[in-house]
């Protein structure tokens, strides 16, 4: 089996965020693989080894993100594509990604394509559908289970609390959510083995695109970040005068009751 | 510059959610004095097109099939896509839900146009429609234009007030019949595990709890008090790795992001990526039996204590001032 994942490198989950010069500030923070692409990494090496074929991890971005590609190959991926955008693409969005993915995968002849619902920086759990309809392929979004019979596929769907069971067919992409599986560490072996897996590179050239053909349709104008939440009151007294004054204060003071 | 904006209105269980009249009075925003025209698809929903005048739009275009009694990314991209060859708007607005989600990069790809997700504001400021968007989670906001093409955005449940309902507004009600071709993904069965009544997302009460919950059981009181003030009930990351819940409760960085009036922390610590989920709540109330836990650091009111005592006497206090009101 054909298996591809879409990895995005992301701000690890612990950082701060703060701003310079109207950008966010990227020095010396910490980043890591995009947390619900991890979980479609995972389950494409499952997946690979209950149905033998190889798992291929792409990533659009610049050359730091070969460290998170290394990551994948030491999780187990066979192999890594990085398509660097660096000297191309100035301002890229969602359309930009997802061309430049789907231009790439269009004759690779995928049979399953496995990609986070939403990276936790950008936010806007576009790129998935996106690449699967420029690819004419059938998508299925959130999903928290997946089983594959020959060229069947049963996929459980959350969609917002509730489970759908949904029947589709290989050529597929889905986008994982978290409960899919437990992402497994890198194991020291397989860390050692990734340093000699192949991790190719590719520019927009040699995907036969010009920089016209991904520019960005939405522009950001500004970032901020939101007022600093202050710390309120902590309350004081018995117990059951302290709840008594939090009710009031919810009715009267912050009027929310 | 006046433009012809297309709503999808989002029903559930018969009815209308509330982020589709949300989106029509975002859609109001980006149509700059231009037509808002609603649209609705699914199996027998032309009854509820008034609904949707009533709030704003000036008429609506209905696609009925039983094909599209479920959602599915193929049906309703098929409707819409008719429905958006007809009309040829200028923009286009969905609710940030589920479904909204799902579709939406769809028909921005099918139609190679750019879209903006999760828009939390829309304004028309300097010749532009500029909206506002979380991005980080939360942790930091962009402001984002559309540079070439359609104007098409979600709207997150919650953020954009929705127009005074006006019953006495009137406008056409039209149907537009679209042969529905194959679905390749078919939904065979749905499992309701959501709590009924209030969703999470659009909930304007939430109260949630963290590992302090200490077990399955231990959530009852949180969902008691949740039913006293008509909200919902959310958890940390902590509490559904502990599997005293389901995920599809989590908030945070990796789970839902919540906007609601008030906010209630039953043993949650607060960590960076629970706030990230949470921090934007207009009120935010803190139960926990650590004074030095991280969480009063938002938290407008804080109680020190074991949750297990606080919240059924705050249960019982809400309850009298509902009697009283
Ligand atoms: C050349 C270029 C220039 C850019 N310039 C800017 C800029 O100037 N300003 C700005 O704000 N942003 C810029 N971006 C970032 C871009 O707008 C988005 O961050 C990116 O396209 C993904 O959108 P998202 O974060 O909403 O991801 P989502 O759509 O939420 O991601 C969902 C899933 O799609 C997959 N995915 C997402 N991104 C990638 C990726 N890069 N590679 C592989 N898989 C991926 C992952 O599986 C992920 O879990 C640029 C991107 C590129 C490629
Ligand atoms: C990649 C990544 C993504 C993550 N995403 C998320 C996310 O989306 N959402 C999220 O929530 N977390 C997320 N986390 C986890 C996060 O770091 C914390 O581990 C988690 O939020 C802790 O949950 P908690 O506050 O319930 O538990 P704890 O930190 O264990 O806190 C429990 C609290 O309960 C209090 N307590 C105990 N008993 C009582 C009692 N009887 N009465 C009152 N108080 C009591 C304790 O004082 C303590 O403060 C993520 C972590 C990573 C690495």
């Amino acid at each position: 089996m054909n298996i591809y994942v879409l990895m995005k490198r992301t701000f690890d989950t612990e950082e701060k965020i703060a701003l310079s010069g109207g950008r966010i500030n990227e020095d010396g923070a910490e980043f890591i693989i995009n947390p619900y692409d991890e979980y479609a990494i995972e389950e494409a090496i499952q997946v690979r080894d209950a149905n033998c074929g190889e798992v291929t991890v792409i990533s659009v971005g610049n050359e730091e993100a070969e460290k998170q590609l290394r990551t994948a190959l030491a999780m187990g991926a066979d192999k890594a594509v990085l398509i660097n955008t660096e000297d191309d693409v100035e301002n890229g969005d969602q359309f930009t990604t997802a061309k430049i993915l789907a231009e790439y995968l269009k004759d690779k002849e995928a049979d399953l394509i496995l990609g986070g619902n939403v990276a936790i920086d950008g936010g806007s759990g576009q790129v998935g559908p996106r690449v699967a309809e420029l690819l004419r392929i059938p998508y299925v979004t959130t999903i928290t289970k997946l089983e594959i019979d020959g060229s069947d596929v049963t996929v459980t769907r959350d969609v917002e609390g509730d489970s759908e069971i949904i029947e589709t067919s290989l050529p597929l992409l889905v986008t994982a959510q978290q409960g899919l599986n437990e992402p497994r560490y890198p194991s020291l072996p397989g860390i050692m083995k990734a340093k000699k897996k192949p991790l190719e590179e590719l520019e927009l050239d040699d995907l036969d695109l010009d920089e016209d053909d991904v520019e960005a349709k939405t522009k950001t104008i500004e970032i901020y970040l939101p007022p600093k939440k202050e710390a309120g009151k902590v309350l004081s007294g018995e117990l059951s005068d302290q709840v008594k004054e939090l009710v009031n204060l919810l009715h009267t003071e912050a009027k929310v009751i | 510059m006046s433009r012809k904006v297309l709503v999808l209105g989002e029903v559930r269980d018969g009815s209308l959610r509330n982020v589709s009249f949300e989106a029509i009075a975002a859609a109001k925003t980006v149509a700059e004095g231009g037509e808002v025209v609603g649209v609705l698809a699914g199996e027998a929903v032309s009854a509820l097109g008034a609904e949707l005048i009533s709030y704003g739009a000036d008429r609506v275009v209905v696609v009925e099939d039983a094909k599209l009694s479920k959602y599915t990314s193929d049906g309703f991209s098929q409707a819409l896509l008719a429905v958006i060859d007809q009309e040829q708007p200028e923009g286009l607005v969905f609710g940030h839900t589920a479904l909204g989600k799902d579709l939406s990069p769809r028909i921005a790809a099918k139609l190679s146009s750019g879209l903006v997700s999760d828009a939390t504001a829309v304004e028309a400021a300097g010749g532009n429609i500029v909206f506002t968007r979380p991005i980080y989670s939360g942790k930091a906001f962009e402001k984002k234009v559309v540079t070439d093409g359609l104007i098409f955005a979600t709207v997150r449940p919650n953020n954009i007030a929705p127009l005074e309902k006006d019953e006495s507004r009137s406008g056409e009600v039209s149907s537009l019949s679209v042969e529905i071709k194959d679905l390749r993904a078919i939904i065979k069965e749905v499992v309701r595990k959501a709590a009924e009544g209030v969703d999470l997302s659009e909930a304007k009460v939430v109260i949630s709890g963290g590992r302090g919950v200490k077990s399955a059981d231990g959530f009852k009181p949180l969902k008691e008090l949740a039913d006293v003030l008509g909200g919902a009930v959310g958890a940390s990351r902590g509490a559904c790795d502990a599997e005293y819940c389901d995920y599809s409760l989590q908030i945070g960085q990796t789970g839902k992001v919540v906007t609601p009036d008030l906010y209630i922390a039953c043993g949650i610590s607060g960590a960076i990526q629970h706030l990230a989920g949470m921090s934007n709540s207009k009120v935010i109330v803190a139960i926990n039996k650590d004074p030095e836990a991280n969480i009063f650091k938002v938290a407008d009111y804080g109680i020190v204590g074991d949750l297990f005592e606080v919240v059924p006497m705050l249960t019982e206090e809400f309850k009298k001032l509902k009697v009283h009101q």
